[in-house]
């Protein structure tokens, strides 16, 4: 490690610089862009779940003051804009393609949940436009609604699209099903649970906005929007919806106060408003208020499942099977099909050598918000599975749940491990992290606390999950191959400066992730110059070549990879400028700590001096273009497979059934750690996601398909007096494949957590299931014996 | 969200059943009413301003009898559209059956409500019609029993106020509060021996508009 990077390279606690201006106040998010001519755009929403549009009547409000239009699905319709497309391609088990419904941005014949956007209503300021979509008189027809995902393909229920019988999107399967049948029978012991994973809403802190804008001078679009990715919403808005030609379009994504996932995806929102910033010749800016948020910000997990598990005599599991049924909402969003599939099946494996995995996924349509990924996508579910089942088996066999797992780990002599579900673990060592887990959780004092706490009339109890996640994401040929519509490699841009500081592009998007700070580690490390003067540029298609953006715990070990790599060429031709400046050959260079030398002689040059003279090249090869800036794409070799134990204390209260998480451990493996500080803060927000699964949050839906946790009244986010004190540490196994070592750490909190907590409050009730959120009334009852 | 509720009434069957069909009063006591109209026969149109938690929107409401047998029972249906604060529906089913002279009203009411009164006021819809039931209370009897002296109507009023308040927090409590809903004219009954007839006739068409009127805005 360079001298001038000792406090601020690769494994440094080194301050977020971008805190200094979102805590002063200075942070710049999309609504406080503002353009001149701006116009304000309304959105109006079915109030039904599905129904028919019959007619909508704006004279009235086209005749209020400042109202500049109203435009509905058939304008849209009209000009011949395509529907929102969904990413990924998922194939049904009998090789046929995935079905999936017309999805227009704005809906024109039906609706198809509530909230869904029939009309734009446009004028000259916010109020007004709001004032005008009251006037709006819009007649439906109701249509009888599908709305849980359990009644969607039963007999008998309203078939919601021409052409997907039985409402259903796909069945996927993975596995081999008569291997797998085969070990249950010849099992000794089968532990079976049945379960729904709960609904999640995302609630990033700013809501989803757009500021769109159309020069007809020069037939340019620009798009700011609260975005993880406006790379590939730039490619989505082109080439599908074909609002925009590409080159003619710049999306910007500015500061963005949070996504966990949602703000991956194309919406109706802004491609409506790009639209129609083109049609009425004004820009127009949109910002969700929360109750829309709560209504179209696409929500998160909805799975049934039965899930068994087959032991032989001695504890090893020998088979896994599991079915689920999983919520995609009305539409596919832009990659929900993926989530209940590449990022569920593929890790039912776990941390275990179970040899014979089965998994069957129906995909089915509600009329409900569409379901994609939120933080940990797939995962979660994947790991409540896993790891429900294991210590329920632990339970019913009277083993301990540490011991039954330690017996099927698999050993760290193993890797690279295959299993039967498709991936390639590159490496890892469970029992470690259980072990630090187990130390720093006083699991062996775990008794005597529980027995304490009895004496004071609470219920005491503890919860392992050891989970594994499959970040990165992803070898772009594989990715293709199963069904994705893009490469996911990322791009990454080194300009060196003439003075020898450097501008850094990259195609992953920072929305909390702290990457202008630890992209900035990693460069001014690779590159042995200071910490500050390495500046972070991204969220900018104008300015960045391409992304893929910001998702899957992907940016270290995709994005940040990319600037290792372009770094590389930064130095490789350096190496060339310097050695003709020390008249030394090329392959005789050497270059550390920012200094490029001669082997075996005291002939150096800076780093900055060689970067001037590429850029005032007056002792230069002649055969060598000047300047100094490298760009390249970087498509990893595999998955990433962070790794960890959790373990989760409660304490209950049974009179009044509320749950006290006392004490939280995790322990996990990211690889080699770029700043420990803000993995340290991941870990704790990606717990806390956990917990608020776990305890209190799901969106709920009446029998009408009225979304009736649509406010902060009734959709309960955990807060800080509900986080307990949690006890985070590392254990290291880099990643093989990337030559950072890194393997992401933004979703492991969010896909650890919720099993741990209820493998704890089912331990402290001693109860063998119970459905999340375990919220104090259910636990209530479950305390006195009910049901 | 399901209400059901029964009262006894000192009246004939066809007391109340007549008592049950005034526009006019209806459209004097429902708080928030601009206008109610007679469509046709046993239809009505009306338009109610009311306010559900954060949401206040001006419902176009239509209220029509159906399956009517009288005087024995009919089927009330109400549909009443808030614009972009979505929509109300409703259903009661009210039967009215004698019992030594006096009758005896039952009535099941269904409702629903969808777009942002649901999101947002879903937890609020059975308080707000507790709360506009107890406005339609003194406004209807205002009205029906003529000279209303501030000594009798005050304390009646403020009997109600509380029990009103106590019975918001949850469904569950939903049972037993539209049972006590019969205590008010039985007390009151008690307290004021010589109330004239037309008094109980009145209760009746309250309950019986309360109904209405709770559809009109749900």
């Amino acid at each position: 490690m360079a001298e001038n990077t000792s406090n601020t390279g690769i494994g440094q606690s080194v301050r977020r610089r971008e805190d200094v201006r979102f805590l002063t106040g200075k942070g710049q998010y999309t609504d406080d862009i503002n353009r001149p001519g701006q116009a304000y755009g309304v959105f109006l929403r079915s109030p039904h779940a599905r129904a028919r549009i019959t007619s909508i009547d704006a004279a009235t409000a086209l005749e209020k003051d400042g109202v500049i239009a109203v435009l509905t699905g058939a304008d849209m319709a009209a000009d011949g804009l395509g529907d929102l497309p969904c990413g990924w391609t998922i194939h049904s088990v009998d090789g046929e393609e995935m079905k999936l419904p017309p999805h227009p941005a704005l809906a024109h014949d039906t609706v198809n949940y509530a909230g869904e956007p029939y009309a734009l209503v446009v004028a000259n300021a916010l109020a007004e436009a709001r004032d005008a979509a009251e006037q709006v008189v819009t007649q439906f027809e109701e249509l009888p609604p599908v709305v849980s995902p359990g009644e969607a393909q039963a007999d008998g229920a309203p078939e919601l699209y021409a052409g997907i019988p039985g409402n259903t999107c796909y069945r996927w399967e993975l596995g081999e099903k008569d291997a797998t049948d085969a070990a249950f029978e010849s099992a000794a012991h089968v532990t079976s649970l049945e379960f729904e994973n709960n609904r999640m809403l995302p609630n990033a802190i700013e809501p989803r906005a757009c500021v769109a804008e159309y020069d007809a001078a020069t037939q340019d679009f620009t798009l700011f929007t609260t975005s993880q990715n406006p790379h590939l919403a730039r490619l989505i808005l082109s080439a599908f919806v074909q609002v925009a030609p590409e080159h003619r379009l710049r999306v910007v994504s500015p500061d963005v106060g949070g996504g966990f996932g949602s703000k991956i995806f194309v919406y109706a929102e802004e491609t409506t408003c790009t639209w129609a910033a083109r049609r009425i010749g004004r820009p127009i800016k949109w910002t969700a208020q929360r109750s829309e948020s709560f209504l179209t910000d696409a929500h998160g997990r909805d799975h049934l499942t039965k899930a068994e598990l087959a032991l032989d005599g001695d504890g090893n599991f020998v088979g896994l099977r599991v079915r689920t049924v999983a919520n995609m909402g009305a539409y596919l969003s832009t990659f929900g099909s993926a989530v209940p599939t590449i990022l569920y099946g593929t890790l039912l494996a776990g941390q275990y050598k179970t040899p014979a995995i089965h998994v069957s996924v129906d995909a089915v349509f509600t009329n409900t918000t569409p379901v994609d990924a939120v933080r940990g996508a797939g995962r979660p579910e994947a790991t409540y599975v896993v790891e429900r089942l294991v210590e329920t088996a632990a339970r019913e066999l009277d083993i301990d749940p540490v011991e039954l797992r330690r017996r099927n780990f698999i050993p760290p002599d193993a890797f690279p491990y295959q299993t039967p579900v498709a991936l390639e673990y590159d490496t890892g060592d469970y029992g470690a992290s259980l072990d630090k887990a187990l130390e720093l959780a006083g699991y062996a004092e775990f008794s005597a606390r529980k027995a304490e706490a009895h004496s004071r009339g609470k219920l005491r109890g503890l919860g392992f999950s050891c989970y594994i996640e499959a970040c990165g994401i992803a070898p772009s040929q594989l990715a293709i191959s199963l069904g994705a519509g893009v490469g996911l490699y990322e791009s990454g841009e080194v300009r060196v400066n003439a003075t020898g500081s450097v501008t850094v592009f990259t195609g992953s998007h920072s929305h909390g992730q702290g990457h202008e700070t630890t992209f900035a580690q990693i460069v001014s490390d690779k590159l042995g110059i200071p910490f500050d003067d390495v500046e972070v540029v991204h969220g900018d298609t104008a300015r960045s070549d391409f992304g893929l953006g910001t998702y899957g715990s992907r940016s270290a070990a995709v994005g940040g990879m990319a600037l290792v790599e372009a770094s590389n060429k930064v130095i490789a031709k350096g190496k060339r400028i310097a050695a003709h400046m020390l008249e030394a050959s090329e392959e005789d260079m050497d270059f550390e700590n920012g200094v490029f030398s001669v082997r075996d002689s005291n002939r150096q040059l800076s780093f900055g001096e060689v970067a001037f003279m590429a850029y005032v090249p007056s002792n230069y090869p002649s055969d060598l273009e000047p300047g100094l800036s490298e760009k390249a794409f970087y498509d990893p070799k595999n998955f990433t497979f962070p790794a960890g134990s959790h373990i989760c204390e409660v304490e209950i209260d049974p009179d009044t059934g509320v749950v006290e998480v006392v004490n939280f451990t995790a322990v996990d493996d990211f690889g080699i750690v770029i700043n420990p500080m803000i993995v340290e803060g991941q870990v704790h927000g990606g717990v806390s996601f956990g917990i608020g699964q776990a305890l209190m949050e799901h969106s709920r839906y009446d029998d009408t398909g009225q979304l009736i946790t649509g406010s902060f009244l009734d959709y309960c986010l955990p807060r800080a007096d509900d986080m307990p004190p949690m006890q985070v540490d590392l254990t290291t196994t880099p990643c093989t494949h990337n030559t950072l070592g890194v393997k992401g750490c933004g979703e492991a909190g969010a896909i650890g957590a919720p099993a741990a907590v209820m493998n704890a409050v089912t331990d402290a009730l001693s109860i063998r299931d119970m459905n999340m959120p375990a919220t104090a009334e259910k636990v209530w009852r479950a305390a006195r014996g009910e049901d | 969200m399901e209400q059901t509720g029964e009262f006894r009434i000192r009246a004939t069957r066809n007391e109340v059943w007549e008592a049950l069909k005034d526009p006019e009063i209806l459209g004097r006591c429902i708080p928030g009413c601009e206008s109610i109209e007679v469509a046709e026969k046993n239809r009505f149109v009306a338009t109610v301003t009311a306010r559900i938690g954060p949401v206040k929107a001006r419902f176009q409401g239509e209220i029509t009898l159906s399956d009517l047998n009288p005087p024995e029972s009919y089927t009330l249906k109400g549909n009443g559209q808030g614009g972009a604060a979505g929509f109300a529906r409703g259903e009661a089913r009210v039967r009215l059956e004698e019992q030594n002279g006096d009758t005896l009203l039952k009535y099941d009411l269904g409702a629903n409500v969808g777009g942002k009164l649901a999101q947002l006021g879903s937890r609020l819809v059975d308080g707000a019609v507790r709360k506009f039931a107890d406005d339609f209370f003194a406004s209807f009897k205002q009205v029906l029993e003529g000279e209303p002296s501030a000594a009798d109507e005050e304390p009646s009023a403020a009997d109600r106020e509380p029990s009103a308040a106590g019975k918001e927090p949850s469904a569950a409590d939903r049972q037993p509060s539209a049972a006590e809903g019969e205590e008010p004219p039985t007390a009151e009954a008690g307290a004021r021996a010589k109330r004239r007839r037309a008094t109980s006739v009145i209760w009746i068409v309250v309950v019986v508009a309360l109904a209405a009127a709770a559809i009109f805005f749900l």
